[in-house]
């Protein structure tokens, strides 16, 4: 099996530890959480650290749902596992049960975190998407203090996010509405395999019309997209099979995807079409199962 | 650096780099050659181990990560002599050919009847669906799990085939 | 249509009647590994062990420039630094393959495939190897790679092996067999000719452990100790004595538990040599053990046949003739092991399960820039390749003649008094009876009920397939007279030794990589001479204390060394029938043997047990004229001829219209293996191989891009199934003995491999006939799929 290159350990032991270190160490410092991005890529030595600061000790501290009226509030160390079985998160946002099932394998589920995910930011990562779909914002900590970004400021392309050299992120608010629901649709070659295209849909309703929609799709492109003209061509519209071949037409036509061994560009764009149709669908029909 | 953690109910402390991986630091240091390794991704699993109580990828996880955290690996599932349900059942139903995937389906297997003590076919496959095993198609490790299941629920029928062995 | 048959008796009923022998039986090596005590070569560990780490080329085709390893030796860990130049120096560079051709150990003038071999080191540990690495400089001139090996004999492209004289292009070898006028003749006055472009992709038998070796060299006594994955240490040994000019009988090879074979473990590897070596300059022990994407991307991959296939029948289903040609990919080095006279292994039963009038296959062997090999992965000497291709286009024939597959294989199959069977290509099967086999696949399947089911879905637009394929393979080389391994007869050896107290040592020349021998054997000794499983040692894997023999690939265990366990377990019988008659003053012609005795007919009263005669053979007093102390015997077992076992498989996919991905629903396999040794362990076989299948059929493959990188080179690029791919298998069986084999065995361990691709692939291509599909190349992944349903499916090499 490969194996690192050589690095100093550290360990933090408070979140202002932990972006103290980053700024004495720069940036050739790392933190890790579950480690199940970076050690792969350190194993291939493609990613080369000379300090890694491990943050798994703040775990208590920075793993919880905390559900308040207008949002949730997903700790960044929250792991894969936890998001799974959280029934808070399960009755508010079904998309994320929905992803966890298939991301990875459950033994990795018990490491990865949530703020890993995103601070990987793979094109192909689901929690992206998930995230972007649902409209949620990130809190980053850095020296000075917190500050809140949204998903689309957060997520700025492959590998590459908005936390800088000396922060952290810290949690991610996922805001709550009445009446809506949210899935996500994958295909992937294999159990754990990345997706060959993934895509999360959120819908709210009011009186049997669409107050609010939207769609974020995974592995299609270098970025994870938010499809914002999907969102105006579905609200204020009924629910409809027509209307889902319509958002499905604009998400195949909005993403970028390369042909490679997972698939053509043109089976995903039509997988783009075809999940984002399954996922508005759903999220419809649990609305409609809760009523 | 140096690191302590409790393995197999044994505190050690060990000096070690920073960057050793810690199915390493178990089959090297400690010679607990259990646990294997089979590739470079995180994919196959061989290395399934025990940290606080939880199934993990060994391969994946620093030594140093594991300071001041329980480990436990397969040569700790025997307690006081006496085989564990999930080891007894593996033979029984012959969940094992070639034995390399086995401790960390093992390991797998006793995480999950701790949480959840019947499983259904499909909650097993799915608990095992991290590790490959290339001998045994899953269907024999399954009933092994069942197996170690009704075992220890005191519900195990023996069946009349089980008079048949030599 | 068809008729229902009973089910048989079930063997527990049967093992009943049975002595010890044959039966379910757990297993003897299973209490070390289920506590983490199985013993691997990774767990080896000698004092002052050092550990080795290979350089490997980046690029498929290039001339080496220079290499600087300064920087390497000056790295205060690292103890040794090798490279090609220094290895030709003591002409070591080079070492020949299983096939006759030679293969780089360190690469001298060019890189021939990516990740060959360019140079090594040694350092105190695996940390500092791997670090060592990337202080050796290598300058590269690239050469135009290789890659399409269709394009490989064009006059443009570069030649690969300028090592050898005089060659001129990258053709490696051409073959045929059959015979092509008759076939041809054939053809022309058919009425129905159906031919197909079918690709067996280059795919990888990928064992969970990798291979590698620890060697140790002892200076003062000249003997080199190897432990290392070899699923044959005997011919191993005798390679290394050739190549490396150490004596023979100062080599021990010590095959210990190996995480899976599946072929893969049967080659010698340039990092087994560099280790040895590694432990000659050093001194010290040396241990290697490769990544899993050195496993992937250099050691022996399998398959790489791109088959045109033809088919000839009459328009009421008779099958004729079937017509073959194959573009074979063997990479940059011939590696494959086969039999000197069969380069394209035993290829030649692509004939199938089927009374043919003719057949005639040309083949033509190129190499490439891609890793060596080419025969693993319970290919049976590539018959999976043969089996795929018959079952695939027979497939295609009964897709044109709008025929029920199972229907036009029932009119087409081998009739039992037709063997022993030579077929058209001059291969005897020693014995079949298939149509039941086929029927009791049916049977569990519950066959036509899923036709109306299938039916009923077609009508509502579901996708839903039922694939067939019947086997025929040739398993257990081989007969001295024909088949040899580099001048090594194919023969097997086998001694048994009862001790004074009635326990007993059987040891045995092949190498078990998890398929049971500590257990089968033991049962097959038990069978003859009635002493418990439990009281037989089963002794393996040590060049020092077991007898010679050319090892297990896949199947060869049970048909050849299993005959010569139960032959030496019956001399063993016989030597002590001999002294039981002096014991019981009787001639021997009075003595009856039954459940563990030998008492005089008609008294048996006066009796002894196989223990009594055992501590008399050691004890004092005469023994009958003639006869030696102690109770041993030893053969060397030369197989009369291959054993043919065959099966019927059935497989129920289920595909999603909008996103084309592949369930298998259901997959049923009846296997006739002949003589059931143990049925537990058969059923994990099949299980497992069933299992290869899927993976083969629906995600494996190593693929290239036009640069010739591999695109396989790790586990999450090279898919293998996991327990959520694969169902609950559903097995059944049937059995027709081997008429030459001592007990009538026939082997199981390659028939699953063999059989489920087709099957898989043609429940795929039966879902899609909606679509108008009639062939579709494995992987089906769900792209290639959608890319059927589209219209445009494409070869997958």
């Amino acid at each position: 099996m490969q194996v690192p290159a050589p690095f100093e350990y550290e360990r933090a032991t408070s979140v202002d530890h932990a972006v103290g270190l980053l700024e004495r160490l720069g940036d050739t410092a790392r933190l890790v959480a579950g480690g199940h991005s970076l050690l792969p890529m350190m194993k291939l030595r493609l990613a080369n650290l000379e300090y890694l600061i491990d943050i798994n000790d703040l775990h208590g501290e920075l793993s919880y749902i905390t559900v308040e009226p207008a949002q949730i509030r997903v700790g960044a160390m929250t792991r894969h596992r936890e998001l799974l079985e959280s029934e808070a998160l399960a009755a508010a946002f079904p998309i994320f049960g929905d992803a966890e099932k298939v991301i990875a394998d459950p033994v990795v589920r018990n490491r990865g975190t949530l703020g890993g995910s995103l601070c990987q930011a793979d094109p192909s990562e689901d929690l992206s998407a998930v995230c972007t779909t649902l409209n949620a914002s990130c809190v980053i900590r850095g020296r000075d203090g917190e500050r809140v970004v949204t998903m689309e400021e957060f997520h700025r392309g492959p590998y590459e996010t908005a936390v800088g050299d000396a922060e952290m992120l810290l949690e991610v608010r996922i805001p709550v509405r009445a009446n809506g629901s949210s899935a996500y649709e994958k295909v992937e070659r294999r159990a754990g395999d990345w997706a060959v295209v993934s895509a999360g849909a959120a819908v709210w309703l009011e009186g049997g019309t669409i107050v609010d929609a939207r769609v974020g799709l995974a592995a299609v492109g270098p970025n994870t997209a938010g499809l914002p003209e999907i969102s105006e061509a579905l609200r204020g519209q009924t629910p409809s099979d027509e209307l889902y071949a319509r958002a499905g037409e604009i998400a195949a036509r909005s993403c970028n995807p390369a042909t490679d061994m997972r698939g053509s560009e043109e089976y995903k764009r039509h997988l783009a079409n075809e999940l984002t149709q399954r996922a508005l669908r759903r999220s419809v029909a649990r609305i409609n199962e809760r009523v | 650096m140096q690191v302590t953690m409790t393995v197999n109910d044994e505190v050690v402390t060990k000096e070690i780099e920073g960057r050793e991986l810690l199915v390493h630091f178990l089959r090297d240091d400690l010679a607990l050659t259990g646990t294997h390794w089979g590739c470079d991704t995180s994919n196959c699993g061989t290395c399934v181990v025990w940290l606080d109580g939880e199934p993990v990828k060994s391969c994946t996880v620093l030594a140093a990560m594991a300071g001041g955290h329980e480990v436990r690996t397969v040569e700790g599932l025997e307690q006081g002599g006496q085989l564990d349900p999930v080891q007894q059942g593996f033979m029984e139903c012959h969940g094992l050919q070639c034995g390399f995937c086995t401790p960390g389906m093992l390991m797998t297997a006793r995480a999950l009847l701790d949480r959840n003590p019947n499983p259904s076919e499909g909650e097993i496959r799915e608990a095992i669906s991290g590790q490959i095993c290339r001998c045994t198609g899953y269907a024999s490790i399954v009933r092994s799990v069942q197996w170690a299941a009704a075992e220890q629920a005191g519900t195990r029928v023996v069946t009349p085939k089980e008079e048949l062995r030599a | 249509m068809t008729t229902v048959t009973e089910p048989p008796v079930t063997e527990f009923e049967e093992n009943d009647q049975k002595p010890v022998g044959h039966g379910r039986m757990l297993r003897k090596e299973d209490p070390r590994f289920i506590r983490g005590k199985g013993h691997y070569v990774d767990d080896v560990q000698l004092v002052g062990m050092l550990h080795l780490a290979i350089l490997r080329s980046p690029v498929a085709h290039a001339r080496i420039v220079s290499v600087d390893t300064s920087a390497a030796e000056a790295h205060p860990k690292v103890k040794l630094v090798v490279t090609g130049a220094m290895l030709a120096e003591k002409g070591l560079a080079w070492m020949p393959t299983l096939s006759n051709d030679v293969q780089a150990v360190l690469a001298t003038d060019k890189v021939r495939f990516q990740g060959q071999e360019v140079a090594f080191v040694v350092a105190e540990d695996r940390y500092f190897a791997r670090d060592a690495l990337e202080l050796i400089d290598v300058e590269y001139d690239t050469l135009v790679p290789v890659v399409d090996v269709r394009k490989a004999l064009d006059p443009s492209m570069p030649i690969i092996r300028d090592d050898l004289d005089g060659k001129t292009d990258n053709h490696c070898f051409d073959w045929e067999t059959g015979d092509k006028a008759a076939t041809d003749a054939v053809f022309a006055g058919a009425d129905v000719v159906v031919s197909e472009d079918i690709v067996y992709p280059r795919v990888h038998p990928a064992p969970m452990e990798t291979c590698g070796a620890v060697a140790d060299y002892d200076s003062i006594d000249g003997k080199l100790t190897l432990w290392s994955t070899t699923q044959a240490p005997h011919a191993h040994r005798t390679l290394y004595a050739i190549v490396a000019g150490i004596p023979e009988h100062k080599i021990r090879v010590i095959a210990p538990d190996l995480g899976g074979g599946f072929g893969n473990k049967v080659p010698i590897y340039p990092g087994y040599v560099c280790a040895v070596v590694g432990s000659l300059i050093t001194g010290k022990p040396v241990k290697w053990m490769e990544d899993r994407s050195e496993n992937l991307i250099s050691t022996g991959f399998a398959r790489d046949y791109i088959m045109r296939g033809e088919i000839a029948a009459t328009k009421d289903g008779k099958i004729l003739a079937i017509r073959t040609h194959v573009l074979a990919d063997h990479g940059a080095f011939n590696g494959v092991a086969a039999p000197v006279k069969y380069p394209a292994g035993f290829f030649g039963v692509f004939t199938g399960s089927y009374d043919l009038q003719a057949a005639y296959c040309s083949m033509t062997a190129v190499y490439t820039n891609k890793a060596p090999g080419g025969v693993a992965y319970a290919c049976s000497f590539r018959i999976t390749e043969a089996v795929y291709l018959v079952e695939r286009i027979v497939e295609c024939l009964a897709y044109e003649l709008e025929m029920d597959p199972v229907e036009l294989r029932i009119k087409n199959l081998l009739k039992p008094e037709q063997f022993p069977y030579t077929s058209k290509t001059g291969w005897v099967y020693d014995s079949g009876n298939y149509e039941p086999t086929m029927r009791e696949a049916m049977r569990i399947a519950g066959y036509e009920e899923l036709r109306r089911e299938q039916a009923e879905k077609r009508k509502r637009g579901e996708l839903m397939g039922i694939g067939v394929a019947f086997f025929t393979e040739a398993v257990g080389a081989g007969p001295r007279k024909d088949m040899d391994i580099l001048g090594l007869g194919m023969a097997d050896g086998c001694e048994l030794r009862i001790h004074p107290t009635g326990k007993a040592v059987v040891r045995l020349s092949v190498q078990t990589q998890g398929q049971g021998h500590e257990t089968t054997f033991a049962q097959i000794v038990a069978e003859e001479i009635d002493i418990s499983p439990a009281d037989i040692d089963v002794v393996h894997g040590d060049t020092d204390n077991t007898p010679f023999g050319l090892g297990t690939y896949g199947s060869r265990s049970t048909p050849v060394s299993g005959a010569a366990a139960a032959l030496v377990a019956r001399k063993v019988r016989d030597k002590a029938r001999i002294i039981a008659s002096g014991m019981l003053e009787v001639s021997v012609a009075d003595l009856e043997w039954d459940k563990g005795s030998f008492h005089v007919k008609g008294d048996p009263s006066k009796s002894v047990t196989i223990q009594d005669i055992a501590m008399k053979a050691h004890g004092a007093g005469d023994l009958p004229e003639g006869v030696e102390g102690g109770l041993e015997a030893q053969i060397c077992y030369n197989p009369e001829n291959l054993t043919y076992p065959h099966g019927a498989y059935i497989c129920v996919v289920d595909i999603d219209p909008g996103t084309a991905q592949v369930k298998v629903r259901r997959f049923i396999a009846v296997d006739d293996c002949g003589t059931r040794i143990n049925p537990m362990i058969i059923e994990g076989q099949v299980h497992g191989g069933l299992t290869d299948g899927v993976g083969m059929a629906l995600m494996e493959m190593i693929a290239f891009d036009e640069d010739g990188n591999c695109l396989g080179g790790s586990l999450m690029d090279y898919l293998i199934p996991t327990s959520l791919e694969v169902p609950d298998w559903e097995t059944g069986f049937t059995v027709t003995p081997s008429p030459h084999h001592p007990i009538g065995a026939k082997g199981v361990g390659e028939s699953a491999t063999v059989g489920s691709p087709p099957a898989i692939v043609n429940a795929v291509v039966d879902a899609l006939k909606p679509f108008g599909v009639r062939h579709a190349d494995m992987p089906l992944t769900p792209s290639r799929v959608w890319d059927a349903m589209q219209g445009h499916p494409s070869p997958s090499v």
